[in-house]
């Protein structure tokens, strides 16, 4: 083991130790890239030094936080996953008289506001609530703001007209200077909330629940936890919808889900 | 046929190689049909392979190729086993990497080079798993990601090839890589090709 695999697991096993942050199933490669950057970002010399000071240094963890999880996100990002949310499952999920849906690791909150739209599209807003968790507070402070830049918002239209969106997009939000405001009426029943797939346990039943791009970066054994979590926590016959190169074939799962659509990653529980 | 000149037949004697990846972007799909040419369905290595291309979902080069190619082709999937005799490619949008458990596995995070996949980020964790086992060959291409991805290979012990610039479509990718750090070879395409042929052949396991 080279030297600065044993620091990248000593800074790990700090975190847990010290913040009960638990990247240490995460997939190596990824992180690596992340906290050298890190490292050289926060003028530190060596992991090792970052991990004597993220140790004393609450907000340097925080910090430190940006580069372990990847804030990165995108409205109706696939537009097919969905299309095929409005046309396979949201169908099913009227005949519900009241809905509860978890998006785990919403980060900024792109996919949550790109859900809450669809639903309100199809009629069914006014009775679901939205668990969106994440473990990054940065991220989750920014999501319920629900505020991103004017910039991306060329391309978020386009998206969402190729999700087979209603409307004219603009009507979602407001612009103003370079930002984009996002209806607060959208959020009134989105919980916003800290949440991790790797240290904490089920908190509600769900009939859908979208996790997407967050599994890459955990190895199997993690990725069978969080899968397991989704298990549980789905109703009889729930939704779960993946990233969209992300799949449950590694894991033992694979047996207690059907495909609804093997190409959208969109499964439902047996 | 060409034939690989002694002083590259001693560079491969006495060693082990357990995997190869291939780089490049404009150019790139008649450079590695080139060079994967005649490799036997049951070739010992696993050949991982990134080509730069539009940004779309659905990547159609496995397909492709292997209507062209004994190899098994496949696009590289999360989490999956990395398997000799069988030609991976990265998927579109994600950057590829690959594990100390040679394993793949992929990320969103930003694009390096205005590019992702990067060809940088897979032959980096590439060097980092496999060490001076690994085959690095860079091709044709107007980007100079890859680079750094070789010199990864190299410093790691690795055998770092690039196409020789004269011949390449897009000279600028093999320059970039050849600037940064001197490969252990530079040839031309049918080279590459003999080179990837005796490799398979002198495998030991
Ligand atoms: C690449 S983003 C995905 C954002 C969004 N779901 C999408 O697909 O656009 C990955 C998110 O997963 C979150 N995450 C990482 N580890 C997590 C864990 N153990 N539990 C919950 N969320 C986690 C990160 O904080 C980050 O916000």
């Amino acid at each position: 083991m080279s030297t600065l695999d044993i620091e990248l697991r000593l800074l790990m096993e700090a975190i847990y130790l010290r913040y009960n942050y638990d990247f240490r199933d995460y997939t190596g490669a990824s992180q690596k890239r992340r906290v050298v950057q890190a490292v050289r970002a926060l003028n530190c010399e060596s992991v090792s030094e970052l991990q004597s000071r993220v140790l004393h240094d609450t907000d340097l963890f925080t910090q430190l936080l940006q580069f372990l999880t990847i804030p990165v996100s995108e409205m109706f990002r696939d537009p097919s996953y969905y299309a095929c949310l409005r046309t396979e499952v949201l169908p099913v999920l009227k005949t519900y008289p009241s809905l509860k849906i978890w998006v785990a690791g919403c980060s900024t909150g792109e996919e949550v506001y790109s859900l809450a739209i669809l639903l309100r599209e199809e009629g069914l807003l006014e009775r679901t609530i939205i668990y969106a968790t994440d473990i990054n507070p940065v991220s989750l402070d920014k999501a319920r703001k629900g505020v991103f830049p004017l910039s991306r918002m060329q391309l978020y239209t386009k998206n969402y007209q190729e999700a087979g969106g209603k409307q004219a997009f603009s009507d979602y939000y407001t612009a103003a200077y370079s930002a984009a405001l996002f209806d607060r009426s959208l959020c009134e029943n989105i919980t916003f909330a800290d949440h991790s797939l790797s240290t904490d346990s089920v908190f509600s039943e769900t009939h859908l629940i979208s996790c997407r791009n967050v599994l890459i970066y955990f190895n199997r054994k993690l990725q069978d936890r969080a899968l397991g979590l989704f298990h549980e926590s789905l109703c009889h016959r729930g939704f779960l919808g993946l990233g969209s190169k992300e799949s449950i074939d590694f894991s033992d799962y694979n047996r207690r889900f059907e495909a609804v659509d093997k190409r959208e990653r969109i499964f439902r529980k047996l | 046929m060409t034939t690989l000149q002694p002083a590259t037949l001693e560079i491969l004697a006495n060693r082990t190689m357990e995997a190869i990846v291939v780089g490049a972007s404009a150019g790139g799909v008649d450079a590695m049909l080139h060079i994967f040419k005649g490799l036997p369905q049951h070739y010992p290595l696993p050949i991982i392979a990134l080509l730069h291309m539009q940004e779309t979902r659905e990547s159609k080069l496995a397909e492709l190729f292997q209507h062209h190619l004994n190899l098994q082709v496949k696009e590289a999937t999360d989490k999956e086993s990395i398997a000799p005799g069988t030609l991976y490619f990265a998927p579109a949008s994600y950057h590829l990497s690959i594990e100390h458990n040679l394993q793949f596995s992929l990320s969103c995070e930003a694009p390096l080079h205005f590019s992702r996949p990067s060809i940088d980020i897979l032959m980096e964790s590439a060097a980092d798993a496999y060490g001076e086992a690994l085959v690095g060959i860079l091709l044709t291409g107007a980007n100079p990601d890859g680079a750094a991805g070789m010199r990864a290979i190299k410093q790691a012990g690795g055998l770092a090839i690039v196409q020789d610039p004269d011949e390449a479509e897009v000279d600028y990718m093999p320059r970039a890589a050849i600037q940064l750090q001197t490969p252990d070879m530079i040839l031309r395409l049918g080279r590459i090709n003999q080179l990837l042929i005796t490799l398979g052949e002198q495998h030991v396991h």
